[in-house]
């Protein structure tokens, strides 16, 4: 039984129509009514769907756990398959990178300023952070984590909002036992009640208040992009067909510089080692939700990387590099590629770039194979 | 002085225009095209999983052209085939059930004009006047003429039981974020459609090609692209966009779920900031646009003055059911300041309020359905800006 909430007393959902009325039979009035359909309403179209059809896409979890696989995965395993997988975007620590989702913290802020809303502060179910995870995660690469692996990024996030000791284990055993902080946080919609009721009356046409002042405007602020006569701000989006026009502009240049480039050798000469672009291709995963490259590559949150082995650093010209990687100079082979991806934060510090770092130097020599493959 | 463009033969009433074919499938004219989507890069950390948004303030009438009605993506725009399209529907139904896309074509499908309004439209105004635009504060909302199947022929089709009471529709879609909803079984039930084509034409790849669903008068997560899955369930699934987004915080922390209905709301879409008037004094045509989820609108009053005083608006047309109603105040501008807002009422006897009494009931940290009376500042010299008044 998924029973979990109720369905709420008086639903806002009252349209003019409603329902067709079921017959005795079960049957409905209003479908058997239409010319091709059968005693029953129905077309017979359509069919069956098979068992493993059916066990492929049904995957949603309840909120009683209902829809989990077998599985366990604890926090120190959590920990490590956060990073591999989350970190980039999230943070080491569940803390979140830039624009990108924390996860963590914000423990008794929901009534204050600005509540900062995670997982341990605001998500009132369990449930719904494996479901999510399992289902829609890693971005850019959804549906590749195993349901250990689940587990184990479930656990990792529960430790980093202090609510499990470093010894938890999650399993499909004890999930339904978790009760998460904010679980009675919620309640059913009450605009009806507490709203509704106000504001339905006959509105004031004349002499409905004594003054009009202005108590805030919107250029103070200045957040507008940069379109209809308002200031924009710096970082205001460029129409589309700019955007593309330019990134075209830019991928035809790069293949120049790539051969002027001192590292031309490994760039354009070397053959291709076809398996480690391979294995290159998988390490990149992890880097495609902020960098695209191949045919029709773009700018994201990261620069294109068509050409990028081999070019000069930031040298993508419409992409708004941080200050010092602008300023940082070189080329990026081999060897400032391997330094760089190491440990990104270190080699360029201030850099934009919110990822963790590739920990194992072959995983560097396979995308950097993969990068080589786009010249 | 006699005017050249009359006393002169021009080129274009001399030479040839463009033969038909040019342009295969049209686009506007370029001196109109600056009438596009905008996206406002600080809002999200990328464009795969945002929000742009529609240039209503340069719209007219009340369908929005596809091309230029908002996306909202959670993981990218898909490329998905008609041949490699499936909608499983399973749970408690007789025959769990697979269609193709060529059998949603077979199927008795039914036209019907609905607008979709993201929920978080004019949610960064929450805290205060914030974004320079009608487009930008109010244009994460379109317009269409859907055509679709109703959503209970395709459950009736798996051998739905009857039940209503209780049961929960959990609908989700083909992309990688799968953006999964709960709906009650009554509502999916009552007028949800599942859309294949949009205006007239294939819904775009941005509009869920090749079938999405439609939830009339709630709001816009809910309409899942791409749909690939609807299941029929005892309790809903509480999934991510159900509970840790689309939910509205209160001042005492305590939040609201199952926040669905769109209430009635409206936005003068000219002048404003991106349409300042340019035509000097005399004639003036004020216009926006209104709709509710309830149901029809049955009035908008414009008021000049910061809602000291108010004038009721001509509609241009009878409103639809959960649909974009246009709305004209006819006037003599001549330079004075204004200070112009609109003001919806709907069938239920809603009035649309002013942001003063949402902040009493919700506080100041609620972000969804921000449907509050919008102030543009006219100056004198016909600027416009979006301001709050007391």
């Amino acid at each position: 039984d998924r029973n979990i909430a109720g369905f709420p007393e008086n639903p806002p959902t009252m349209a003019a129509l409603p329902a067709p009325e079921p017959a005795s039979s079960g049957l409905l009035v209003g479908v058997a009514e239409a010319a091709t359909a059968d005693a029953d309403g129905k077309f017979g179209l359509g069919r069956a769907a098979l068992p493993e059809e059916v066990a492929a896409w049904n995957v949603d979890v309840s909120p009683d756990g209902t829809g989990l696989p077998e599985g366990s995965g604890d926090v120190w395993t959590g920990e490590s398959v956060f990073e591999e997988n989350c970190a980039s975007c999230h943070g080491s620590f569940a803390e979140g990178v830039g624009n990108w989702p924390k996860l963590a913290g914000g423990d008794g802020t929901l009534d204050h300023d600005d509540p900062l809303k995670t997982v341990g502060s605001y998500w009132p179910y369990l449930s719904t952070v494996w479901d999510y995870v399992h289902r829609s995660m890693p971005f850019g690469a959804a549906q590749t984590l195993t349901p250990d692996e689940v587990y184990a990024i479930t656990a990792y996030i529960l430790y980093s909002n202090d609510l499990v000791d470093d010894d938890f284990e999650l399993s499909n055993e004890n999930f339904a036992e978790f009760e998460m902080p904010n679980a009675d946080g919620f309640i059913v919609d009450d605009r009806a009640e507490t709203e509704y009721t106000q504001w339905r009356s006959e509105p004031c046409m004349e002499n409905c208040k004594e003054s009009v002042e202005i108590t805030m405007r919107a250029t103070v602020l200045d957040v507008t992009p940069d379109e209809g006569g308002a200031e924009g701000s710096e970082e205001a989006a460029a129409p589309a067909e700019e955007t593309a026009t330019e990134v075209a502009a830019v991928a035809e240049e790069a293949a120049p510089a790539a051969e002027e480039a001192p590292a031309e050798e490994m760039a354009a000469a070397a053959p291709i080692d076809e398996a480690l672009a391979a294995e290159g291709e998988k390490v990149f995963r992890k880097c495609k939700a902020c960098h695209q490259v191949g045919d029709g590559a773009k700018n994201r949150t990261g620069p294109v990387l068509n050409g990028v082995v081999g070019r000069p650093v930031a040298a993508v010209e419409d992409f708004k590099y941080s200050r010092s990687m602008a300023e940082h100079g070189g080329t990026w082979d081999n060897e400032t590629l391997h330094a760089y991806l190491a440990d990104p934060r270190g080699y360029v510090k201030g850099t934009k770039m919110a990822f963790a770092g590739l920990k194992k130097p072959e995983d560097i020599d396979a995308v950097v194979e993969y990068l080589r493959s786009f010249q | 002085e006699p005017d050249p463009l009359i006393t002169e033969v021009q080129e274009w009433a001399s030479s040839f225009g463009d033969g038909v074919d040019a342009t295969p499938y049209g686009l506007p004219i370029k001196y109109e095209d600056d009438v596009i989507r905008r996206n406002v890069e600080w809002l999200t950390a990328d464009t795969i999983s945002s929000i742009n948004f529609t240039p209503i303030h340069a719209l007219d009438g009340t369908i929005t052209p596809t091309g230029c009605a908002f996306e909202r993506h959670h993981s990218g725009a898909i490329e998905l085939k008609k041949e490699d399209y499936r909608l499983m529907i399973n749970g408690l139904v007789d025959t769990p059930m697979v269609f193709s896309y060529e059998d949603l074509e077979r199927f008795p499908r039914e036209n019907h004009v609905y607008f979709c309004e993201c929920a978080a439209n004019t949610g960064m105004e929450w805290a205060g006047a914030q974004l320079n635009g009608a487009q930008f504060t109010h244009g994460m909302i379109h317009n269409m003429e859907y055509s679709g199947i109703p959503v209970r022929t395709l459950l009736n089709e798996a051998g739905w039981n009857g039940e209503v009471e209780g049961k929960w529709l959990y609908v989700e879609g083909a992309d990688a974020s799968s953006n999964g909803r709960s709906i009650p079984l009554e509502k999916a039930l009552d007028d949800c459609l599942v859309a294949i084509k949009a205006n007239g034409e294939a819904l775009r790849k941005e509009h869920g090609y090749p079938a999405r669903l439609v939830v009339p008068g709630w709001e816009g997560n809910m309409w899942v692209k791409w749909i690939r899955r609807m299941e029929i369930t005892d309790g809903p699934i509480e999934s991510r966009e159900e509970t840790s987004k689309y939910t509205d915080t209160l001042a005492d922390g305590t939040s609201r779920k199952w926040t669905w209905v769109m209430d009635a709301k409206s936005v003068v879409t000219s002048p404003s900031p991106q349409m300042p008037i340019t035509h000097g004094h005399g004639p003036l045509v004020i216009t926006g646009m209104a709709w509710t989820g309830h149901g029809r609108i049955t009035r908008v009053d414009v008021s000049k003055d910061g809602g000291k005083t108010w004038e009721t608006a001509r509609l241009a047309a009878d409103a639809g059911n959960k649909a974009l109603v246009r709305f004209y105040l006819d006037t003599e501008w001549n330079g004075e300041e204004m200070f112009l807002q609109s003001r919806a009422m709907d069938e239920t006897g809603y009035v649309q309020p002013t942001k003063a009494q949402l902040r009493e009931v919700r506080g100041l940290n609620s972000i969804y359905h921000n449907n509050c009376i919008q102030t543009w500042w006219v100056k004198p010299n016909g600027e416009a800006e979006n301001v709050e008044v007391s």
